[in-house]
């Protein structure tokens, strides 16, 4: 029902909008600039009366009817379910919808009958109701706006204002899922340090979580802080970051003065496609490239010149994070260098400036807030990137700067920690909130700090 | 059509060009694409001297200008034909370097482009990527004599190292013109440096020109033929992509031999 309300809704809409801007345009007579606001203002005046109320009330209708439904339902049946336990009343509740609107029923039997027929007989009633409900609001809109519309109405304010409301209402619903997802990051790690102290997690370097439990008989509690200590996650991830950026900076930003300052069209038409398709490569693929090649390869290198090299290794998690992150790094800082103004170089070679003193001294200093953005974004990426090191760098939590040893990062930790049955309240999964949280934290300082960065170098050139 | 002829054009040269020519232009007909925008446009710049071009906007001045230290090589699909010879070397021929060329011809642009650095760095710039001072009080010293010959000294002095871009419009003219000064070029080309000026930048902008002449060859672009007038010894019209009239800037003015010439600078052209 709510669908065709709504499709109704939107062809009044389309009507109001007609009929207002005819009823302006009679209201104006021969001179059209004798009205306030344009025609096509009066238009979307009345469209907007007629049919935003409509549909938001068809919307939550939509989202609460079926609750009141089953709150119905339950106090009706309030006997009969009383014997059961909750995943029972659920069962029940979805096979009496099932049977009265069509769906997979479990089982049937008389009293989900009667149910269903109470569930069919308040579909209706609320069809009918909403129907009215929104007919007469709409109609209401409708005539409301349309008494409005005059040479002197000023309906151009009242559409700017509903645009800006739009516009507002959606900036609302990205900032409140993010703060949403914090908020339960927060209170999920909360849990978490009631159980592990918050020092224990942060600057204790032992982590292995699976062991909290292996054993563990009763006061195992105290035991397990010590198994949650983050540092040599954090130093982990630190290093395979720093491996992937050493390679990945220079590479990719030299590549991109080559792309925007020297090639010629001819050859950026074909490199620009050919790293997007780059990009475009799963990382799991990357991964198993890491795994079957760029190990052994570094193993078998590693051991000639006589060094121990683990087969599984951040350089080489590192090296093929850091493969994966370049086009990344050259398509951004391309964008950037390009954005510089022809002007600029061009007043570097009329000074006699060589192209790569130019490059060096106006373009680099003119695009580097650009830039850094760049590398903070492309580190960001390689925080949080997993398939990878899971694939390349192992599972084992070393705390190592080695290199050429096996380690593992904070988002490979949870990945584990959550794979599996496990219900939510153990500190181990309680774990993954709490890393995540932390992870979180970083990424943000990083963004902030670019933001910085960009701010304070901003307007430098126009 | 009245266009002047090469001949002719070599004929009203040699009559009134005391000084040895610095820079000829022969034949110069310039591409952007298929469109052609110069044609065949021979001109004879004398050293020391300050020549100045004129013109309808659209006619090719910027072009031809940019011509003199090859500045259209930055341009894809601009295409330069003919010669121009600076003291008699092809400036387009291939064993001539770009980047020399135009440490000895300097150029300030239509539009001020100062480097997003300090006012001292902008300066500061072409000095060192040229090596032209050994010490710190050297450069210090290039720097300000720039900026006094470009009359900004006093406006700036107290805060040389903030950002150039920071600058007024007719201050950061100024400071593209103290920044072609400090290489000290041999030719300085100026397209339209006075646009963004008040009348007071502006004369201090032509004193500075009429110092320089002593040492200087200058090519200047303007639409203000009082300034034509009192900065320039030679003038060049020029028209669609041709040059119309060139002479000694008071034949030009006084007794214009071409009728676009006469009413370009009466104001009458349209
Ligand atoms: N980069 C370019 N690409 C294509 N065409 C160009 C380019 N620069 C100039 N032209 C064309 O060449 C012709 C001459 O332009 P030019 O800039 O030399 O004119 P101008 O005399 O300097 O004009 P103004 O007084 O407005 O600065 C114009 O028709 C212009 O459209
Ligand atoms: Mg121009």
């Amino acid at each position: 029902m709510v669908p065709y309300i709504l499709l109704a809704l939107v062809i009044v809409a389309v009507v109001g909008y007609m009929v207002g801007r005819s009823r302006a345009l009679s209201a104006a007579g021969s001179n059209i600039s004798s009205l306030h606001s344009r025609p096509a203002y009066h238009g979307g005046f009345v469209a907007i009366l007629a049919s935003v109320p409509g549909i938001v009330l068809a919307v939550l209708w939509a989202a609460l009817a079926g609750r009141v439904m089953n709150s119905i339902v339950r106090s009706e049946f309030g006997r009969e379910l009383a014997t059961m336990d909750v995943p029972q009343v659920e069962a029940f509740l979805r096979d009496a919808k099932a049977i009265a609107f069509g769906g997979v029923v479990g089982f049937r039997d008389e009293t989900k009958e009667r149910a269903a027929e109470l569930y069919q007989s308040m579909q209706s009633i609320s069809d009918i109701a909403l129907l009215v409900v929104v007919a007469v609001i709409a109609a209401l809109g409708f005539f409301y706006a349309m008494s409005r519309v005059s040479q002197s109405y000023r309906a151009r304010h009242f559409v700017e204002k509903f645009v800006m409301a739009v516009l507002v209402a959606c900036s609302a619903v990205a900032i409140l899922t993010t703060i949403g997802i914090v908020l339960s990051l927060v209170f999920e790690s909360i849990r978490f340090f009631q159980k592990v102290p918050l020092f224990d997690f942060l600057f204790g370097y032992h982590w292995s979580p699976q062991s909290a439990y292996e054993g563990a008989g009763g006061g195992g509690d105290v035991d397990n802080s010590r198994v949650f200590g983050a540092i040599p996650l954090f130093t982990g991830t630190f290093l395979i970051t720093l491996i992937a950026i050493t390679v990945a900076a220079p590479l990719g930003l030299m590549s991109a003065i080559y792309m925007a300052d020297y090639a010629g069209p001819r050859f950026r038409s074909v490199a620009k496609p050919v790293l997007e398709v780059l990009a475009g490569i799963p990382t799991v693929v990357y991964g198993f490239f890491a795994a079957l090649t760029v190990a052994p390869a570094i193993r078998g290198w590693g051991e000639s010149i006589g060094l121990s090299v683990s087969s599984e290794s951040a350089l080489a998690a590192g090296l093929v994070m850091g493969i994966m992150i370049i086009p990344f790094v050259l398509s951004l800082s391309d964008d950037v260098i390009n954005s510089v103004p022809q002007s600029l170089r061009d007043g570097s070679y009329a000074m006699g400036a060589t192209k790569s003193e130019t490059i060096r001294r106006v373009v680099l200093p003119a695009a580097l807030p650009g830039i850094v953005s760049a590398l903070l974004l492309a580190i960001s990426r390689a925080v949080g990137e997993t398939m990878i090191v899971v694939m390349a760098a192992g599972l084992a939590a070393n705390l190592t700067f080695n290199p050429l040893e096996a380690v593992t990062t904070v988002t490979v930790q949870i990945v584990t920690l959550l794979v599996g049955d496990q219900e939510f309240d153990s500190a181990k999964t309680l774990a993954a909130f709490a890393l995540g949280l932390v992870l979180f934290v970083i990424t943000l300082c990083l963004n902030v700090i670019a933001l910085r960065v960009v701010q304070k170098y901003r307007e430098q050139y126009d | 059509m009245n266009m002047l002829t090469t001949k002719q054009q070599e004929d009203v040269l040699s009559k009134m060009t005391p000084n040895p020519v610095k820079i000829s232009g022969k034949d110069v007909c310039v591409f952007y694409g298929e469109k052609q925008a110069l044609f065949d446009v021979n001109l004879d710049i004398p050293e020391r001297q300050v020549t100045a071009l004129i013109g309808p906007s659209g006619c090719g001045k910027s072009t031809f200008l940019r011509c003199l230290n090859r500045m259209n090589d930055t341009i894809d699909i601009c295409r330069v034909e003919g010669h121009i010879s600076l003291d008699d070397k092809n400036i387009y021929d291939r064993d001539i370097d770009v980047v020399e060329l135009r440490a000895r011809v300097g150029m300030v642009f239509q539009k001020p482009n100062p480097f997003p650095k300090s006012i001292f760095e902008n300066i500061a710039y072409g000095p060192r990527i040229h090596g032209l001072v050994r010490s710190k009080s050297d450069l210090e010293e290039v720097v300000e004599t720039s900026l006094q010959r470009a009359g900004l000294f006093d406006e700036v002095k107290d805060r040389l190292h903030e950002a150039g871009t920071g600058l007024s419009g007719g201050q950061q003219q100024r400071l593209c013109i103290a920044r072609a000064i400090a290489v000290s070029p041999e030719v300085i080309l100026m397209d339209e440096p006075c646009s963004a000026l008040d009348p007071i930048a502006t004369a201090k902008v032509e004193e500075l020109i009429d110092e320089l002449r002593e040492n200087y060859t200058i090519v200047i672009v303007t639409h203000s033929m009082q300034q034509a007038a009192r900065v320039s010894q030679q003038t060049a019209m020029f028209h669609l992509g041709n040059l119309v009239e060139i002479g000694d800037t008071d034949t030009i003015f006084t007794n214009p031999t071409d009728q676009k010439t006469k009413d370009y600078i009466t104001g009458r052209y349209g």
